[in-house]
């Protein structure tokens, strides 16, 4: 049997490590499309501040692109090191978009960000600009196969189990390219590192501008991160992905429990906007609720109903029961291929040998579980309501706070007086934390609400684990907690050191600190 | 287009290509990274060193990454096993490879001497540790590792970190430290000049000697002392067998057995060899740039000769010979396989031929008045 404190271990390791990483990459893919945009007004207007923008900001970038580089490797060796069962079991469909991913996007993005950091006395200023583009479109590269794999652990599509080598085998990757829920995270995903790129520009130019230094320079920063992030902030907010979460039970389960919807309702559902989710009535004391609107976001239609827990339960359970007899055949066939008995028993059951996995938590046979047992396994077969509401309305909310601020932002460049509007450049930097916070519980969202699958539906979470002992997890976690918060406060340092420094850092002469009878900090 | 049996043969030669690409394209990062403490005296000389590499070391480090994704897909069971059997040992190696981004970017943003040294020592861990731990395991896994799969291809080690230093994998160790260092001080010549540039040279000479040494030495060790294996019973190659129903023997001087077959693999130990005494004239003679394709072409030899002696084995079981995971029993599906080469060979031409750009742009040699008129912009 496998060891539950193992499993536990390896999803707080893994969830740790994600969620570290995350802190980075938003930055990354939105820092460098501004970073592209800035250097594409350089090379149109000729104007040198926009050179200085691209230089300065750049500089900020490689500080988080560094530990982007880190973290991120951690997680290309911990599906190998600690999900070894569901690196055989989904290798085969996972894998390739891994490996395409590495080809066509790490390649791209790190053989030029030394170009770009490095590259500018020695390529015209068009192969330079190129130079950044590229560095952009790596990242975003990037992003698009790694949701895309992303996508099919939520919703896996276009993949067959094969019971000779026991595990999923690709059978067509278009239908995992053109996944929709592959699709839609990619964009939500994309547009949030857009929005924390913009925060970021935003916010550290507010800081800027209530000084009273560099105002030129911050002024044109605030300016070309108000508008993308303004773009941007829709984009999430209107292609934000519950459009996907009608697709598939495990998808419908993380819906209703993201709205404390405990049993069906009629079209169009309504939206329990606040209250306060109780497991064990399984009702929502002190529920706020606006009608249509559950609907109108889940479905985009006002005649189609969205489940409710009570109702995913029961399915669940049924499901559950012909996992059993989709497993007992398995192993038949596994002993004797050519039983034709146990192949068309397992042909009719197959679609739910995963559920079937879900009871290997409770006993290794599977066959031989008990009601009880089968109950247990039902109830844990979607996610607690409690984290997935609050954790849902926690992003949302920041979501809009963004959309204001990047609003008022905007409206007051376009009237050209932003940087008189004290009030509002506070808000600006005071709102800096809000896109990593709506992002790393947008992270929860949904791969906490995927659970207790790995790969919805086809394989628990507790299956997945590599036979690694306790006291291993314990080191490694013991290392990573270490190394990362060391790596943590240095990079803090080094930015906030480099925030306050402002484009004189730069040493061009021309800025702030570099004016006659100012100190260097 | 192929059959299922030369798919799978291109894949295996597909994997020893990718370990080939990162071994030279990283393996002079690595190696400067492990000389740098004791070849930069100063400050401005430790900034050469690290600015010749500085603009290309990240593209070169994402072949291991590379490697990873596409070992991944294209032989999942390989890469599960591997990564897992190997727990404590590819956590040190991550954490070596940690200090390595943050190392380059962070070092010179502060002038304080402490602050510099640190990394330094930081960056020679990030060039030593990888190293190290690599070449370790390439050492297990002509060894063998224990570990076997059960009836659901689950795997299970009996074996810890400490485990994995056994003398014939320290030879291993000794053997990669010594080519890497070479292979980086290759770099180094080339690419530097004055007091530098002469002091790799010297490394070239001790590292080279060390290097044929031990390398020659492992050669014997295999031949006559450590146990190789062979697989005994018939296999199905148009399909993907069932890996527990082989039969596997173990016993010493079975990693020789593909050169009687295939005496033409003979080439690749020997060319390893008489590369190195080449790159070594070259030096000499001030042919640079020609030594140091050498000494690339030395580190693939040392790398076709391991993969070769062990075909069709890519990690044999040491306590459970049939559980060993060979190129018919652990590949990824036709489909898959198919679909991965497609794309290899449309995406690593484009991939080699912009490093091959970059590498243009940047071309000429880093030296100290670089440093010193560009203080606030290199690494």
């Amino acid at each position: 049997m496998i060891i539950n404190e193992v499993v536990e271990l390896s999803r707080l390791q893994f969830a740790l490590t994600a969620l570290y990483h995350f802190l980075f990459v938003p930055l990354t893919l939105g820092l460098s499309f501004l970073l592209a945009i800035m250097e594409s007004m350089y090379v149109m207007s000729g104007k040198l501040i926009y050179k200085d923008m691209t230089k300065f900001w750049g500089k900020l970038f490689g500080i988080n692109f560094a530990m982007g580089v880190t973290t991120g490797i951690t997680l290309e060796f911990q599906f190998g090191t600690n999900w070894a069962y569901y690196s055989h079991y989904v290798g085969d469909v996972f894998g390739p978009l891994l490996a395409i991913e590495g080809m066509m996007a790490f390649f791209l993005e790190s053989t030029f960000v030394g170009l770009f950091f490095f590259g500018w006395e020695r390529l015209s200023k068009v192969q330079h600009l190129m130079v950044t583009w590229l560095l952009a479109l790596g990242t975003s590269l990037s992003a698009l196969w790694i949701l895309i794999a992303n996508g099919w652990m939520q919703h896996p599509v276009g993949a067959e189990f094969n019971y000779d080598t026991m595990r999923m085998e690709l059978t067509s990757i278009a239908d995992l390219f053109f996944n929709p829920i592959a699709q839609v995270k990619f964009v939500h995903t994309v547009a949030a590192g857009y929005v924390t790129g913009s925060m970021f520009v935003l916010g550290i130019s507010a800081y800027y501008l209530l000084k009273n230094r560099d105002v030129a320079f911050a002024r044109r920063s605030f300016r070309i991160a108000s508008g993308f992030g303004l773009a941007s902030v829709l984009s999430v907010i209107v292609l934000g992905d519950e459009s996907g979460y009608t697709l598939g039970d495990v998808q419908k389960a993380k819906l209703a429990t993201i709205e404390a919807e405990w049993k069906t309702e009629e079209a169009p559902a309504s939206f329990t906007l606040f209250g306060f989710p109780n497991e064990e009535t399984m009702t929502t004391d002190y529920a706020v609720k606006i009608p249509w609107l559950m609907g109108l976001i889940a479905t985009r239609s006002i005649d189609e109903k969205v489940g409710g827990i009570k109702e995913i339960l029961e399915s669940n359970r049924e499901r559950i029961k012909s996992g059993m007899i989709a497993y007992e055949n398995l192993q038949k066939l596994r002993q004797d291929k050519l039983d034709t008995q146990a192949k068309s028993a397992f042909e009719a059951h197959k679609d739910d040998l995963g559920y079937g996995l879900l009871l290997k938590r409770y006993t290794d046979k599977v066959v031989d579980a008990t009601p009880t047992q089968i109950e247990d396994a039902t109830r844990h077969s979607i996610p607690k309501v409690a984290p997935m509401f609050w954790t849902f309305r926690g992003m949302v909310l920041c979501g809009f706070l963004m959309l204001f601020i990047f609003a008022a932002s905007f409206y007051y460049n376009a009237k050209r007086t932003a940087h008189k509007q004290r009030w509002l450049l506070r808000l600006a930097v005071y709102g800096i934390p809000l896109p990593w916070i709506a992002s790393e519980l947008g992270w929860v969202v949904a791969e906490y609400g995927r659970q207790p699958w790995t790969i919805a539906g086809m394989l628990p979470t507790h299956l997945s684990v590599s036979s690694v002992g306790v006291g291993q997890l314990y080191l490694s976690l013991a290392g990573f907690f270490v190394f990362y918060t060391v790596l943590l406060v240095i990079e803090l340092f080094l930015m906030t050191k480099y925030v306050r420094l402002g484009p004189s850092s730069l040493h061009t002469g021309r800025y702030h600190f570099e004016q006659e009878g100012l100190s260097h900090v | 287009m192929f059959d299922f049996e030369t798919l799978r043969i291109i894949w295996w030669a597909l994997l020893i290509f990718l370990v080939c690409g990162f071994a030279v394209m990283d393996g002079f990062d690595l190696g400067i990274g492990m000389l740098l403490p004791f070849l930069g005296k100063t400050d401005d000389e430790r900034r050469v060193m690290l600015n010749a590499i500085g603009p290309t070391w990240e593209g070169n480090q994402t072949w291991l990454i590379a490697l990873g994704g596409i070992s991944f897909g294209a032989w999942s069971l390989v890469y599960a096993t591997f990564f897992s059997g190997l727990y404590i040992g590819m956590l040190v190696l991550l954490f070596g490879l940690f200090l390595r981004p943050v190392g380059f970017d962070y070092r010179s943003k502060l002038p304080n001497p402490h602050w510099r040294s640190a990394w330094d020592w930081a960056l020679f861990a990030g060039g030593a540790v990888p190293t190290v731990v690599l070449s370790l395991a390439a050492g297990n896994l002509i060894i063998g590792l224990p570990f076997q799969l059960d009836n659901d291809l689950r795997s299970s080690f009996n074996g810890g970190f400490l485990d994995l230093f056994q003398p014939f994998a320290l030879l291993c160790v000794v053997v990669g430290v010594a080519l890497l260092c070479l292979h980086g001080a290759v770099f180094l010549h080339w690419r530097t000049e004055a007091i530098l540039a002469e002091r790799a040279r010297r490394v070239i000479v001790y590292s080279a000697i060390l290097f044929v040494v031990s390398f020659m030495v492992a050669g014997v060790w295999v031949a006559v002392g450590l146990d190789g294996y062979r697989i005994t019973s018939t296999i199905d190659t148009s399909t993907i067998a069932n890996l527990l129903a082989k039969t596997v023997s173990k016993e010493s001087g079975l990693w020789l057995a593909n050169y009687s077959t295939y005496p033409w693999l003979g080439l690749s130990p020997a060319l390893a060899i008489i590369g190195t005494g080449l790159v070594v004239l070259l030096s000499t003679k001030q042919h640079t740039g020609l030594a140091f394709i050498t000494s690339g072409l030395v580190v693939v030899c040392v790398i076709v000769t391991a993969a070769g002696s062990m075909f069709p084995f890519i990690m044999p079981s040491s306590t459970s010979p049939t559980s060993s995971l060979t190129v018919w029993d652990s590949s990824a599906s036709r489909y898959t396989l198919e679909l991965l080469f497609f794309a290899t060979v449309l995406m690593m031409p484009i991939v080699m031929a912009y490093t091959v750009w970059v590498y243009r742009v940047l071309r000429g040699k880093v030296t100290v008045e670089d440093i010193q008129k560009n203080r606030n912009v290199l690494y």
